[in-house]
């Protein structure tokens, strides 16, 4: 199978492998997928008035899994929590051009997005990521 | 010496052409294109001279006579027509079959075939952890409707090696044929249709060095004289059991192919041997959590599957650019399923995931050995820097607890 020349650039050059202090309170973790499908994600964001201003992800799997949160990591750091949610799959599709059968790695990535954010907002209560940031 | 990249190192899925076979058929193409069945002037006796002398080669190498050996398209071909053959012959004994589920897709998906069509009732073995079928179990299995047993003499995947001999004197004993996907193992390791009570025996070309499309099929003509009802129906070619005209140059090719895997398997299976365990060894002295897949001494002297825990077995391969190697990761098949082998083996699809198939071959050389194992190993080590499973297991963290969200 032939992969896109940017699924090769991420996954040659991938942005921001790492890890964010997962007991910190900016910090949100999520991981998604399972180990016995071939893919799991683990995306963080740290978040400061409401601005998503890192992301680190580890992720298990193919080529366009690793590509795909590689791009998600570089999508999302700027943006607020509310704009990181707005991405969607198709779009990461569309960006590294991934074929219907890695479909399934685009998923993964928003859904780290989505988990990350989730546990971020957990972790600062119901109270909105600006107010949280603040304490 | 530079090295050819990438370096090839699948030869359990294909082999190249030995040039000495390449030669041998060249004549049979152009000045020597005679159909072997023409038996009334020259052209037809040069050819069927050449198919003569490739019968006895490919006899020769697996302890056969000329006669017992039947020119088919490959292993494929020659699975379908053992299975489907010895059912529709022997029906009147029964239609029991029993295969291992590690066998290769050719006899599994051709007993489902006559499963459900109502011909045949299958019986699929699961082999022990380390591939090997427990015999224990294969005899208590055999029932008087038994018609065939049919076990590969080594995987394709994980290149373990079946207890040939053991499991020919228990068929023979019993009184069912024995049929053997050998397509792996001949030219390889020592094969013998006498010691190991082999009825069948499926062989094919391009695993040995010689041409694609072209295999074979030795059938026991003595003690017992097995029958195989034909698949493809015409005039009657090949004792009737494979009607066609001969594919003369490949026939050749193959013969010539079984003559040097003859001559030289001793030594290249030492020196195979030796290329495997150094590139073993090599991988084990870098990297921690990495598991061999299959039996330890009982395989091929050109396998090696490896499971690299904690990194997929395609982003692996992506990795390792300059390896041809193959994965039992899902990701390289169309169905998303890991490898059923390394699955009847128990291993967890979580290590099946991160398998990767290394296969030595002729050509392999100590210099690509050692570029193998430093590539993979470089590989190896960039991905599992990015893999949360690998962070995970060096915390201590045992990833079977985990309540992973199954997608």
């Amino acid at each position: 199978m032939a992969y896109s020349d940017k699924v090769i650039d991420h996954f040659n050059n991938p942005r921001n492998v790492g890890n964010l202090d997962k007991d910190s309170e900016q910090v949100g973790t999520g991981i998604v997928g399972a180990p016995e499908c071939g893919d799991v994600m683990r995306l963080q964001i740290q978040v400061k008035d409401g601005v998503i201003n890192d992301a680190k992800f580890k992720t298990f799997g193919c080529g366009s899994a690793i590509a795909s949160s590689s791009l998600a990591t570089e999508w999302i750091k700027g943006k607020t929590v509310d704009e990181a949610l707005r991405i969607k799959n198709t779009d990461i599709v569309e960006e590294l051009s991934l074929p219907p059968v890695k479909i399934h790695c685009s998923v993964l990535a928003e859904d780290a997005i989505k988990a990350a954010i989730k546990d971020f907002q957990a972790k600062n209560g119901a109270a909105s990521p600006t107010e949280a940031a603040a304490t | 010496m530079t090295l050819k990249k990438p370096v090839y190192l699948d030869n359990n899925a294909t082999t190249p052409m030995d040039p000495r076979v390449l030669e041998a058929m060249t004549p049979y193409f152009l000045e020597k294109f005679g159909n072997a069945a023409s038996r009334n002037h020259a052209y037809g006796w040069v050819a069927e001279k050449a198919v003569d002398l490739a019968r006895e080669q490919v006899a020769k190498l697996i302890g056969a006579s000329a006669k017992e050996i039947v020119f088919t398209s490959g292993a494929t071909e020659s699975d379908n027509i053992a299975l489907k053959g010895a059912i529709e012959m022997y029906k009147t004994k029964g239609k029991h079959l029993i295969t291992l589920e590690t066998e290769h897709k050719a006899v599994i998906d051709t007993c489902k075939y006559l499963e459900r069509i109502g011909a045949a009732e299958v019986t699929y073995l699961k082999p022990q952890p380390d591939g090997l079928v427990d015999l224990a179990e294969l005899e208590a299995t055999i029932r008087d409707d038994t018609v065939m047993v049919a076990i590969m003499a080594a995987n394709n995947e994980i290149g373990v090696i079946q207890p040939l001999a053991e499991i020919g004197a228990l068929c023979h004993a019993k009184k069912v044929l024995f049929f053997t996907d050998a397509a792996q193992a001949v030219g390889k390791i020592p094969m013998d249709v006498e010691a190991m009570n082999i009825d069948v025996l499926a062989i094919s070309g391009h695993k040995v060095y010689g041409p694609k499309g072209i295999g074979a099929l030795y059938v026991r003509r003595r003690k017992p004289r097995v029958r195989l009802a034909p698949l493809v129906h015409g005039g009657g070619h090949e004792r009737g059991m494979r009607s066609g005209t001969l594919d003369v140059p490949s026939i050749v090719g193959l013969g010539k192919a079984c003559e040097v895997a003859g001559e030289e398997l001793e030594a290249e299976s030492a020196r195979l041997t030796k290329l495997r365990d150094r590139l073993w060894n090599g991988l084990k002295a870098e990297l921690d959590f990495i598991y061999l897949n299959g039996h330890e001494t009982k395989r091929l002297p050109n396998n090696l599957n490896v499971s690299f825990a904690h990194v997929e077995g395609e982003g692996l391969m992506m990795a390792m650019k300059d390896l041809a190697v193959s994965s039992g990761s899902a990701c390289t098949s169309a169905s998303l399923e890991p490898s059923y082998v390394l699955k009847a083996l128990g291993v967890g699809d979580e290590l099946a995931h991160t398998s990767i198939r290394y296969g030595l071959g002729r050509f392999t050389t100590e210099e690509e050995v050692d570029f193998a194992i430093a590539q993979s190993v470089q590989a190896v080590k960039r991905l599992r820097e990015m893999s949360p499973l690998y962070e995970m297991a060096k915390e201590g963290i045992d990833l079977s607890t985990i309540q992973w969200s199954v997608h």
